[in-house]
């Protein structure tokens, strides 16, 4: 496992470009905004936890379309379910390695992004700690994802329509949680529904990911 | 010792081979010949334990293989037509998954890659990526080698250097199952022809 992870990672170090562009679309993406809405800080900050929330889901799709495929193309994926590790221990790792690669910087950026948007300083506290529960998710579903439609034609186009409606829970109590913050109401029961959800994901889009993977070394 | 009764494979609708028995004791070996598409690829992923078999019994010593994918893939090392290389990463790269820093020096002075270790695999030849392939599979430490085509593309002396690993593999118990239309260094191997 800490051998997979550590080839993943090296990977990614070696394809910076790759990684970095992800991280680029979520500050491009995020910057968008004030331009098309207008600098005025009681709009802006009023939208900011749901355009933080909603520029982090689509970057952190980005990656997901090589993250199974590569390997798929060059053989490695056969090599590496012949390593003797479990399809859900091959599924976890990769989506380990998509969050330090994707979520963890979408997370570090997500402060700086925030202040930029004139969000109040008392939600980001609650808007962090929603992506870091968000960002796992997603990394578990995009995995998920990227297994099943692994093979399939097109399957770049197919990955976002699969991932985008389970992640509507993430992106529902994620904002909610950074909104309630916004307006001095706690935003611990929206990041407790962020976490029941998470518990839920990480067991379930593992064995999705690892019948995926075994599916398509069948084909 | 590998065995297998009555062995079908089907893919999609076509039946791809049907009824194939044999066996393979410790140190044996077995080509796997016969024309383009008589099956010889799917034989080898079914006996690697990538794709199930539609009839038939595949067993290693005595228990039934797919009663624990995990450690038949743990006994298992498969050479593909791919040669599963990252271009981006090093020859000693490539293999750092799969072994110690030493026993991949080991692998690497087999197949004679030493002086090109540090070299991104981009840089290397196809015949160069084939032999980089073959140094995964002393790392694997694996009972059973599966190779498909082995040797495409390597020059006669990277051929003999595959012999070697190859009888080594077999004095020590290993089992060899190779598909392949060229001469393989395998003295001794049994012969299944698929049609």
């Amino acid at each position: 496992m800490t051998r997979l992870l550590a080839r993943e990672l090296r990977l990614s170090l070696r394809h910076g470009g790759d990684t970095l562009a992800a991280l680029l679309f979520f500050l491009l993406v995020a910057m968008l905004f004030p331009l098309a809405i207008g600098p005025s800080p009681e709009t802006l900050g009023r939208i900011a936890p749901g355009i933080i929330w909603v520029a982090a889901l689509l970057a952190a799709l980005l990656p997901l379309d090589r993250l199974l495929a590569a390997d798929l193309e060059d053989g490695s994926l056969d090599l590496l379910l012949l390593s003797g590790l479990h399809p859900a221990t091959l599924a976890a790792g990769k989506a380990i390695a998509h969050w330090l690669v994707t979520g963890l910087p979408l997370l570090l950026c997500a402060a700086p992004l925030a202040i930029m948007l004139r969000m109040p300083d008392a939600a980001i506290p609650a808007l962090l700690l929603g992506l870091l529960g968000g960002t796992l998710v997603l990394s578990l579903l995009g995995t998920a994802a990227a297994a099943l439609v692994l093979g399939a034609r097109r399957g770049g186009v197919l990955m976002p329509l699969l991932i985008l409606p389970l992640a509507a829970p993430v992106l529902i109590f994620g904002a909610a949680a950074a909104d309630a913050a916004s307006a001095d109401l706690s935003p611990r029961p929206h990041l407790l529904l962020l976490a029941a959800f998470l518990a839920f994901t990480l067991p379930t889009s593992l064995a999705a990911a690892a019948a995926g993977l075994r599916g398509a070394a069948e084909n | 010792m590998l065995h297998a009764e009555g062995l079908a494979a089907l893919r999609g609708e076509r039946l791809v081979f049907e009824r194939l028995s044999f066996a393979v004791p410790a140190g044996g070996a077995l080509l796997l010949v016969g024309p383009n598409g008589s099956g010889k690829s799917t034989l080898l992923r079914l006996l690697a334990g990538l794709l199930r078999p539609d009839a038939g019994r595949l067993t290693w010593g005595g228990e039934d293989v797919l009663a624990d994918p995990q450690e038949h893939a743990a006994r298992t090392a498969y050479l593909g037509h791919l040669d599963a290389i990252k271009p981006g990463l090093t020859a000693a790269e490539n293999l750092r998954f799969w072994g110690t820093e030493a026993a991949i020096a080991t692998a690497l002075a087999a197949v004679d890659l030493t002086r090109l270790a540090d070299l991104p695999a981009r840089m290397l030849s196809a015949g160069q990526k084939r032999r980089l392939a073959i140094a995964r599979l002393p790392l694997a430490r694996a009972a059973l080698w599966l190779l498909d085509e082995p040797t495409l593309g390597l020059d006669a002396k990277a051929v003999g250097r595959f012999g070697e690993l190859l009888a080594l593999h077999r004095a020590g118990g290993g089992i060899v199952i190779a598909a392949t239309h060229l001469p393989l260094p395998l003295p001794g191997a049994a012969e299944l022809a698929l049609v």
